[in-house]
């Protein structure tokens, strides 16, 4: 695959702001094929990319590729393309490895998404080692999918939830994070960065704090993993999970890290078919991880796609690509704040490409309407962080949120429609 | 006219903005709480029904400009009708809105009502502009309870 991309005549513009000008965005534009439609007779401006992310053609002709010459179910057949398929996933997954820098592939496990990773931890690490009055630690930003879940383990265990509060301005309260552990707590787990704030919040402080209590740590990266570079070792967190559709990967794939140590002594997620070592009517045994938990037939192209998707980032570089965002955010932000009616909601010192906002005289869902009138797409809602919302004191907000394939152009279009619409509803 | 225009009229910015009827009952016979999750959209709308007839009718709650401007504007609409008048004009209200291919002679039928023509365009905004009728329509068999658009 070909896709450096360096330095050339034609860069997007970058309005003067130093160092974004050697991001060679027009090109990396040409490589996502939806980004060339227009959208009610506007050109697209994709800002929705924290719902999910859109597609380079080097993932869909992935996957396309994967149906039409290698398609097969893997682990099984000794035919030819059975094990071309095979090698194909399994490729993947050292793919993802190496992207995560993870120690082993057997600690990549593919499961259909974030919210699934929560899941199968919550069932078996919470099953087999939190009990009555035993507590997890979430914090006051969570998305849903890493919420309920861990309600739905205390239902069952008589285990408690214990929730990190947050400031105004979006940040954790790590004073109170210190204080609310205990030898009562059994995990934490905690979202890198929030999808509704953009607040990155200070795992790694977390991550060590919670260790030298010997408590283990699950981190939910599914905002994390498209927008900075991971290194599960260097953060040393227990579980990590991410979404590959937020990632640039086709849907339905996603992944679940766990250091080794925990996966070979958790109890297996869902039983069937590839998990097992032997079956008789007496006794099952189980394979090793990562097969352990991938019950099933699994999703193929998925995982074959998501592997192209790490693959095509890794060219552009996570560091460039975070830097190149941050650019994004800072030109966004400081052109929104101008804007007089709009109030940005998450203001913390460390934040990813995500501008949450409200208006006094003009509901979210009505600015997400407005703005798709021009062809803008943003997110307008909950953003399935009710107890957040809640929080702050709101019901909703609207939602831009960029990755490397937006421009400052687009974000100048977007404060213009903005504008516009606060004209429209004043008037 | 522009899309934009189309679907936030005049009309319903000035019902948004001013909402009529914005008040609780004192002594209803119906109050339902209506609730779009989607959105988070959230009304109680009381009515008084005496002799087959709406007496008085008043919402409270908030959300976005089309579910806000159509429920004053189906507070003023309603108010005085009886029942089978009321049906009526439901009906034709939800014609209006879930068929985007829009009768123009059914249309000019409702009156100010027409402003809410717009939201057929935009079919995940239905539900906003339908809520206080479906609360409306409950809250009239006397109930007093929550219903949910979902
Ligand atoms: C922070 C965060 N966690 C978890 C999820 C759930 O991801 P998925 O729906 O892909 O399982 C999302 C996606 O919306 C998210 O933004």
């Amino acid at each position: 695959m070909k896709t450096s991309i360096l330095a050339s005549q034609e860069t997007g513009n970058t309005k003067g702001v130093p160092g974004a000008d050697d991001f060679d965005v027009q090109r990396i534009r040409a490589d996502f094929p939806i980004l060339q439609r227009s959208v009610r007779g506007k050109p697209l401006i994709y800002f929705d990319n924290a719902a999910t992310a859109q597609k380079p053609a080097v993932v869909i002709d992935s996957v396309d590729t994967y149906y039409r010459s290698m398609n097969a179910n893997i682990n099984r057949g000794v035919h030819y393309l059975g094990e071309q398929a095979t090698l194909a996933y399994d490729d993947a997954r050292e793919k993802i490895r190496e992207f995560i820098n993870a120690e082993d592939a057997r600690e990549i496990v593919f499961v259909r998404g974030t919210t699934e990773a929560v899941n199968l931890i919550a069932n078996t690490y919470g099953r087999k080692n939190i009990g009555k009055d035993d507590e997890i630690v979430i914090t006051a930003m969570e998305h849903h999918s890493n919420i309920v879940p861990w309600q739905l383990l205390c239902e069952a265990t008589g285990a408690k939830l214990r929730v990190v509060p947050i400031t105004d301005d979006g940040e954790l309260r790590l004073d109170e994070f210190e204080k609310i552990l205990s030898e009562r707590t059994k995990l934490v787990s905690v979202v890198y960065i929030s999808n509704a704030l953009g607040t990155v919040n200070a795992v790694k402080e977390i991550i060590d704090r919670a260790h030298r209590l010997g408590i283990p740590v699950m981190i939910d990266g599914a905002q994390s993993t498209p927008h900075c570079a991971i290194d599960v070792r260097r953060l040393d967190c227990d579980f990590y999970a991410f979404s590959g559709h937020k990632l640039f990967g086709p849907n339905g794939i996603g992944v679940l890290y766990g250091k080794v140590k925990f996966l070979d002594a958790l109890p297996p997620f869902q039983g069937g078919g590839d998990m097992i070592r032997s079956v008789t009517f007496e006794r099952t045994t189980y394979k090793d991880s990562p097969h352990k938990f991938e019950a099933g037939t699994p999703n193929i192209s998925g995982a074959i796609g998501l592997g192209a998707a790490v693959d095509y980032v890794s060219c552009i570089g996570m560091t460039r690509i975070a830097e190149y965002e941050r650019y994004l955010l800072k030109y966004a932000t400081d052109k929104l704040a101008e804007v007089d009616g709009i109030k940005i909601i998450g203001t913390a010192k460390e934040k990813a490409g995500v501008i949450s906002f409200v208006c006094d005289d003009v509901h979210p869902h009505d600015i997400g309407t407005v703005l798709d009138l021009d062809g803008i797409a943003i997110r307008a809602g909950h953003h399935c962080t009710q107890p957040l919302m809640e929080r702050l004191g709101l019901v909703a907000t609207a939602r831009a949120s960029f990755s490397f394939y937006n421009t400052f152009d687009e974000i100048d279009y977007f404060i213009d429609a903005v504008r516009r619409m606060l004209k429209v509803f004043k008037r | 006219m522009t899309e934009l225009n189309e679907l936030y009229q005049e009309v319903l910015l000035d019902h948004n903005r001013n909402p009529r009827n914005f008040k609780a009952l004192d002594n209803p016979s119906g109050e339902i709480e209506g609730y779009n999750p989607l959105c988070g959209d959230k009304y109680t709308v009381f009515v008084r029904v005496n002799d087959n007839v709406i007496e008085d009718i008043g919402f409270e709650g908030a959300g976005c400009a089309i579910s806000k401007a159509s429920a004053s504007m189906m507070t003023d609409a309603v108010k005085g009708k009886t029942k089978e008048e009321v049906d009526e004009i439901y009906e034709d209200v939800h014609r209006m809105l879930t068929n985007s291919s829009n009768d123009t002679d059914a249309v000019a039928k409702l009156g100010k009502l027409a402003a809410l023509s717009g939201v057929a365009a935009f079919p995940m905004r239905v539900k906003c502009a339908t809520l206080a009728w479906h609360a409306m329509r409950v809250a009239m068999q006397g109930e007093n309870d929550k219903i949910s658009t979902e």
